[in-house]
Formats: C-alpha cells, structure tokens, sequence
C-alpha cells in the first residue's frame, strides 16, 4: 500500500516536530476565553427605536456558545462531545475563526488573535485547519484533487509552480493515497477515500492544530477505522494536536488525551480520558456513559436522561441541564453552576459537588 | 421463552437483481432467516451491503429495473412474492409496517398528524374517525410522546426529529402489524433520544407480539437490542445466529474485523499510555458491479486460501449459529481481549 512509502518531499517536512511532551509547555497552543456567541438577526434602528418603545418584541437569539473557556496544550487531543444543537460545532468554527465570538478572546501561544493585524492574523491563522464531516460538500467538485490540494499553499506562497506536482503526490502519500489519483475530481472516490483528500487539504498549508467537525461519523465502520488510524499515525509524524467534534464516545475515548463534554452551549464537564470514562462526575455525562450503545451482549434499561434537549432559544434558567436531571433540586434552577474540580484535571459543573453528593448512584443499574 | 412457534417470516433464498448495461447486477443473494413473533432481528451490514434493498424486497417495493428473481418470503405462512399491488396495498401499514431512517421523508410535511395518523387506521379497518383518533392518541402515549392530544394537532415541522421518529414509530404500531421492518431508524438521532427510542421498541414488540427486523450498521446498536443477528456483506448474510453467539465469538473474519473496527466507549480502561490504533480491514467493501467471484470477502481476509474462489456454503457451527466460510475462526479466538 502507498500508506506505508517513504515521505519524499522536503516540503512536507514540518519545520519544528515535536513529540508530545519532549520540550517543557509553554502555556497553551490555543487558548479561548469565555467564548459568547449569539446567533440571530441585528436590529435596524427602526426595530431598536420599536423596541426601545416597546412596539416590538425583541428579535429571538440563539445563545450558541454560553462563557465557554478551553484550552489546549501543544500535542493533546482533546475531544469535544455533545447533542446536537449544544454548540460544539460553532466551537470549533470560532476556534478555526470561520466565526467570530460574540465575546471573548482567542489566545494562540499566548497572543490575542484578534489584536493582530490582518496580515499577520492570517499567516497565524494557517496554523489552525479544519476538517469537516461531509468531504463531498467541502471539495469543490469542479477542480481536479490536484488543484485542490495546491490552490492554498500557491496563493499563501508556500510552494512554486515547479515544486506543485511533487508536494500534491507527497500529500496524497501521507494520507495513504495513491499519487496517481492527482488528476481525478472528488466524485470519482469512494466517501473513505473523500475523506482522505479531506485530510491532504487540511495538512497541505503545514497546520499545527486541526479541529475535525464530525470527521469520521459519516464513514462505515471499516473505513472509519483506517481513517481513525490514520489520524493517529498524522499526530505522531507531524506533531499535530487535535480539537476533535464528535457525539460518538467511542471514537473520542480511542483517539482523546482529554474530553470535554458540553450541554446546551457550556462546557459541563472536562477530564483525562480515562479519569471521564471511568469516574465521570457530572450527571449529563454519567447518563451519556450510560446510554452509549456497547458492542457487550446485554439487553440494557436505558433511562437515565428523560426528555430531549431544550431548544437554544429558551434555554431554562440556571443550570441547563435540570429539567433532565435525576438530581434536580431547588437551587439548579435558580443559579448556574460553575465548574469546579473535582479531582487534579478534572472538572465539572455541578451543584451536587458543592454540597459534596456524589451523583453516581445514575450510571448504576 | 416459551416453546417454538411458528415463525412470522420465513425468507428463503431471497435474490433482488437490478438490470444495467453491463449486465444484471445482484444486490441481495440468496438471503435466508426467519423472524418469530416477539423476535428482534437485527441486520447489520456497511452501506452497500444490500440489507436496505433486503428490507424493501421483503416488502415489495423494488421497483424496476430491480426485481425479486428467486426466492420465496412467506409472512405467516402466506406467500408474499408474486402479489399484486391491491394485495400489497391491504398488506403495507397493516400487516408489515416499516419504519424509515429519516422521519420527515415519512410524514407528509402538508398534513397534521392527525389526519395521517387517522388515514393509516381507516384504510384497513372500518371504524369511524372518532375511534380512529382514540387509536391514535393510544399509539402517541405509548411510544413517550408526552401530551398526545396537543401533538396530534401539530404539524411534522413542529415536532423535533426525536419526537417525529417517535410519530413514524406510533404509525407503524397502529394497526398493529405481524412485522415491523425499520431501517436505521435511530442513526440521524443523539445518544439520549436513540436510548429512549430503542428501549421503547424492544418493550412495545416484546409485549404485543411483533417480529423486528432492524436494519442498522452500528453493531453497538444490535447488541442491546436484538435477540438474533445477520451480518450481510456485498449481498450475501456471511454470519447469523443469537446476539451472544455472532457478538462474543463471531466465525466469520468479516464480523471479527468489524467488531475490531469499532471504537468502544465502554471498554476496559486501559492500562496507561498510548491508545493502540484499530485493527482495520483493508481495503473497501467492492462494488455491486464488480463482486469478487467466490467468497466476496476474500480480497480483505487475512484468512483467504484458494479454496475460497468456490462460493462457501452456509455451514452450521452451533445451534442456530451459521456461517459461510470455509476458515471459520475458532471459538475461544472470538474473545475481544
């Protein structure tokens, strides 16, 4: 198989490989402070003017993003899991910086990325790539993979028109493609093979940091598997780190360093993978452990989260996640929770811990 | 369980062809297994394995250039292949109802709830709509829906998918069928929503009678679910038996791969460290036009030998454990470790 070649082109080489944990961390790669976003149509000044008289209600917003804060160091891989609707997704595009948030900062190697000038806000800005869920719907289906691939390494100067041909084989080489495929369009692959070239685009401007958005869930379970193995082999190659989105726990705990879980625009909960997956504290996450479909032979009862997530637009008071809570009482309706640790490195939003109640009693049964 | 009954299904070398230029291509080859009453089935298989187009032959909806070209279904007794379309009318939504991955496909985006709900009961049975809208409001209540009476006056748009998946559910138990056939009904669904679905299925089959098939792709879904299971690849079930028996000591190498393909979240923490990577099959499933002759399988299996260009016959490994290889794995290496 390809896959197992020799990289030939220097230009694929990253300057400075690092393994994880071979020099001492110098704070965080990326930082994001107490993102807000907001989704929803801005005011004209005759709709502030009918608000401001009380003519009209105001315009309905989404609270997306609530006071998230994560931080990632250089060459974790910290998984980032939730419903759908509970803003992962958005997360991960303020931190890529598709969107801007509506408050907070964005920190990368301790510089405010938004304090930067423009210039110098994008040559940052192609440390950080991003991987979507639907390849098909990200590959223009009108250019050659070849074109593809060398379109932004040639407008950001990264590479010549001489060095094109060799740098998109080595690519196509590194994610255990066949060279020969340069000249196909994206609907002449299978979606493993999508995904794939995916991946070679993401890698071809030399990130250090890749958020992937649902990378693998729309693959079938083989190719999901080779594709999975192949982000590991990146990391260790490359040094990369990860910000992976998903809702499938299994893909996250095989491939994470670190898990946060989020609930309705919060970050609820955040471990070490194995601190998470063995002692999770918060009762969102406990109920989700609980109801993770597993390949063990047991006819199970599953009924530990009732109800569906609230919609965005109302979200309840307090903490988000009481109206579903088995542990409910009165003061998680009335004040938020903020996360706390419970253990070194991990933390966790709930009021439960305060009074010093251990919620486990959930997972059981 | 109780002493054999009589099966409600009963497929027996089941083959759908589809016509094409360069010849006629076979999506589902001589498929056999039976459901009995209060049985869940799950037919679990990567996309193009044929256990969609199983589920719609089974059903009669393979419209031309497919066709059923051999085999024989029987639903209690009764010989589907063959019917014609008024028959099949009297029988779709009444007697097999299937449920589809994608709910809004499924309901009429136009109508209230009401109005389909009440239309599904009123084209098989003779009741008037006052009794008909009882038996609906029944259904809603006793697939979770909260407050019944306000969503059957709701549109589909209104509903969330959680909600609607859980409509096309009430619909399908309505005239409470022999079969329900559901296909990936759960996979666009979060973790918490498909738990409640799949906990509400099990129970409402057990209880009334109904034989499941579930069509899925994710055997974590399979495990806590369904009584037997099918493993089918690129048109053939390559392995069939009990949940435990496929899952705990699969024979086949294609059901090991998947089962090592899969990523656990509830696995033994490791000790320490570096996660391991998968064990991946390589390469892909082929395409239906280009099935290997033999065992379909054979380019990906470590386990290939020359025999393996005959097709592999369904051998009987335990009671009522089937597969069709010619190296089945052994018993004790089916342990995931």
């Amino acid at each position: 198989m390809s896959a197992q070649q020799p990289i030939q082109a220097a230009a694929l080489q990253q300057a400075p490989v690092n393994t994880p944990g071979s020099e001492p961390a110098t704070g965080p790669l990326l930082e994001l402070r107490s993102i807000r976003k907001t989704f929803g149509a801005q005011p004209d000044w005759l709709e502030r003017l009918g608000q401001r008289l009380g003519w009209l209600q105001p315009a309905a917003t989404v609270q997306a993003l609530d006071g998230v804060s994560l931080s990632i160091a250089r060459g974790e891989v910290v998984g980032l899991v939730g419903e759908s609707g509970c803003g992962k997704s958005t997360l991960g595009r303020i931190a890529v910086g598709l969107h801007a948030p509506s408050s907070g900062q964005r920190l990368w190697r301790g510089t405010d990325l938004d304090a930067l000038p423009e210039a110098e806000r994008r040559r940052v800005g192609l440390g950080i790539q991003m991987i979507f869920q639907d390849p098909y719907a990200s590959l223009n289906p009108r250019l050659r993979v070849r074109d593809l691939l060398a379109e932004a390494p040639r407008v950001h100067g990264l590479i010549d028109r001489p060095q094109q041909a060799d740098f998109v084989a080595a690519l196509l080489r590194q994610v255990g493609l066949d060279p020969a495929v340069a000249d196909r369009f994206p609907h002449q692959f299978s979606g493993g093979q999508r995904a794939r070239v995916g991946i070679a685009r993401a890698l071809a401007v030399k990130p250090e940091f890749l958020v992937c958005d649902e990378a693998v869930a729309a693959l079938d379970v083989s190719i999901q598997a080779q594709v999975l193995n192949l982000f590991m082999r990146l990391r260790e190659e490359l040094g990369l780190t990860y910000l992976f989105i998903s809702h499938d726990l299994g893909v996250v705990r095989h491939l994470s360093d670190r898990v946060a879980i989020m609930y309705l625009g919060r970050i609820v909960e955040s471990a070490p993978t194995a601190e998470i997956f063995s002692r999770p504290a918060h009762p969102y996450t406990q109920g989700l452990l609980a109801e993770a479909p597993t390949l063990k032979v047991e006819k199970k009862r599953f009924l530990a989260i009732r109800g569906e997530l609230p919609s965005p637009l109302a979200p309840p008071r307090g903490c988000h996640f009481h109206p579903r809570c088995p542990h409910a009482f009165e003061r998680c309706r009335e004040e938020v929770p903020m996360l706390g640790e419970v253990a070194p490195g991990h933390v966790s939003a709930c009021h439960l811990h305060a009074i010093g109640v251990e919620a486990s009693s959930v997972s059981e049964g | 369980m109780n002493a054999p009954r009589e099966p409600t299904l009963v497929v027996d070398r089941l083959t759908t062809r589809f016509a094409s230029r360069s010849g006629a291509v076979t999506a589902v080859d001589e498929v056999s297994f039976s459901v009995a009453p209060g049985e869940v089935l799950g037919l679990v298989g990567e996309s193009g394995s044929g256990k969609s187009l199983t589920g719609f032959s089974i059903l009669g909806l393979v419209d031309p250039p497919g066709e059923i070209a051999a085999g024989s279904i029987r639903l209690k007794g009764r010989e589907l292949r063959g019917l014609s379309a008024r028959e099949w009318r009297a029988l779709r939504g009444d007697r097999i109802a299937m449920i589809f991955q994608d709910p809004m496909m499924t309901l009429n985006p136009v109508l209230r709830i009401d109005t389909q709900m009440i239309e599904t009961v009123r084209a098989h049975r003779h009741v008037g709509r006052d009794a008909a809208r009882e038996l609906a409001r029944d259904a809603l209540a006793r697939v979770g829906i909260p407050s019944p009476d306000e969503r059957l006056r709701a549109y589909p748009h209104q509903l969330s998918g959680g909600m609607r998946q859980r409509v096309a559910i009430a619909i399908a138990l309505l005239n409470a069928p022999d079969l329900i056939i559901a296909d990936e009904p759960t996979t666009a669904l979060d973790v918490t929503i498909q738990a409640q679905i799949l906990f509400e299925m099990q129970t409402l089959c057990r209880e009334s009678g109904t034989a499941l098939i579930w069509i899925t792709h994710d055997l974590a879904v399979v495990a806590g679910l369904a009584d037997r299971v099918c493993v089918m690849y690129a048109g053939r079930i390559v392995e069939q038996g009990s949940t435990a028996q496929v899952l705990e000591t699969p024979a086949h190498p294609y059901t090991r791969g998947l089962l090592d393909s899969t990523p656990a979240a509830n696995a033994q923490p490791d000790e320490g460290g570096q996660p391991q990577p998968l064990r991946q099959i390589p390469g892909m499933a082929p395409s239906l036009k280009e099935i290997p002759a033999g065992c379909a399988f054979r380019p990906r299996c470590t386990h290939a030998s020359e025999l393996c260009e005959q097709v592999p016959p369904a051998v009987e490994l335990a009671p009522g454990h089937v597969a069709r290889c010619f190296h089945p794995l052994p018993a004790t290496q089916g342990v995931k470790p």
